[in-house]
């Protein structure tokens, strides 16, 4: 794993600006749920693909998605 | 495997939801003018300006100190801000409702006057809060609630193009037109922003930055859908770039 993210899902209006923008197409609209909104909340199918772009961060204008990267290992610890 | 955060909702703004349309994109704007006030250690020391439109609740969202202005009179309610407190950073934002209609005159001399400011003037072509209506910026054959045909040239002229119009003034310092519609436009737009601000400290007059933005709900499109309409057509009419930078000029 890559990276990771975490959507604030309480907050999301399932406005899909951050679908287009993943380029490993991993986010998508959970219509399971409803959110205390009345939203359909963006959620992650396979966090495992996750490279912590931030493209959805940077993207989502409800600011609700926080995105993690591993951290990079100096070559002298390796 | 330890992981760092890369990216996260800014310092700049408050722990509470936007009231703004799904996919409106008032809402990257807002962290763009955040992430760039705490990056240059400036959020503390900021004092902003909220105008009337959409973004009346600004003053709610970011964390430096804020202030409302009547319609259109944000840049006026910003000089004496910035008069009075000449090392404060101070800006305004505003819509394209409030800027280029009923503002006009107070964005015109305050660029005249060379006031130490900066604004970020969010144009998505109608007036938003009050439900769609024909803005000064609306393109020709763009339906709007009042112009249920399409805005026609011979009744209501072309779209204003602010950015070029106050380019022509001598106290405007830095002034650019970037957009958000895709993930190079929204970088682009950071740098822009922090150039604005960069300027102000520098003490080197007016500073705007126009964003071109979309208006999903009123459009009558899906968030996605109008960031397409802004690219195809919006940039024609209003084409990115540096309208005026003094400091190329100096080089």
């Amino acid at each position: 794993m890559k990276g990771k993210v975490e959507f604030r899902s309480d907050w999301c209006k399932g406005c899909e600006l951050c679908i287009p923008v993943c380029p490993v197409d991993i986010i998508f609209i959970d219509e399971s749920v409803t959110n205390s909104k009345g939203y359909h909340p963006a959620t992650v199918s396979e966090m495992e693909k996750c490279i912590g772009c931030a493209n959805c961060g940077r993207i989502c204008p409800d600011s609700i998605i926080t995105v993690w990267r591993e951290k990079r290992v100096k070559k002298a610890e390796k | 495997m330890e992981m760092d955060v890369v990216y996260q909702k800014s310092a700049g703004l408050e722990d509470v939801e936007f009231h703004y349309c799904p996919g409106c994109t008032h809402g990257i704007i807002h962290k763009l003018i955040a992430e760039v006030l705490v990056e240059l250690d400036l959020i503390g020391d900021t004092i902003g300006v909220a105008p009337v439109g959409c973004a009346v609740f600004a003053y709610d969202y970011f964390t430096c100190d804020m202030h409302e202005a009547a319609h259109g009179r944000a840049p006026a309610v910003a000089t004496g801000i910035k008069r009075a407190l000449p090392d404060k950073t101070v800006f305004t934002y505003q819509g394209d409702g409030d800027l280029a209609a009923i503002g006009t005159a107070e964005i015109v001399h305050a660029a005249m006057r060379g006031e130490k400011i900066t604004t970020i003037f969010v144009n998505n072509t109608n007036y938003g809060m009050t439900g769609g209506q024909m803005a000064p910026t609306t393109l020709i054959g763009q339906k709007v609630t009042t112009a249920p045909l399409g805005r026609s040239k011979e009744h209501y002229g072309s779209p204003i193009k602010v950015s070029e119009m106050l380019a022509t003034i001598e106290g405007a310092a830095y002034i650019e037109r970037v957009s958000v519609h895709n993930m190079a436009g929204i970088i682009r737009a950071k740098k822009a922003i922090k150039k604005a601000f960069q300027l102000q400290q520098e003490g080197a007059g007016f500073t705007l930055i126009e964003v071109l933005s979309t208006c999903p709900t009123n459009w009558g499109l899906t968030p996605n859908d109008a960031l397409n309409w802004l690219q195809d057509n919006m940039i024609p009419v209003f084409p990115l770039g540096v309208y005026r930078d003094i400091t190329a000029e100096d080089k």
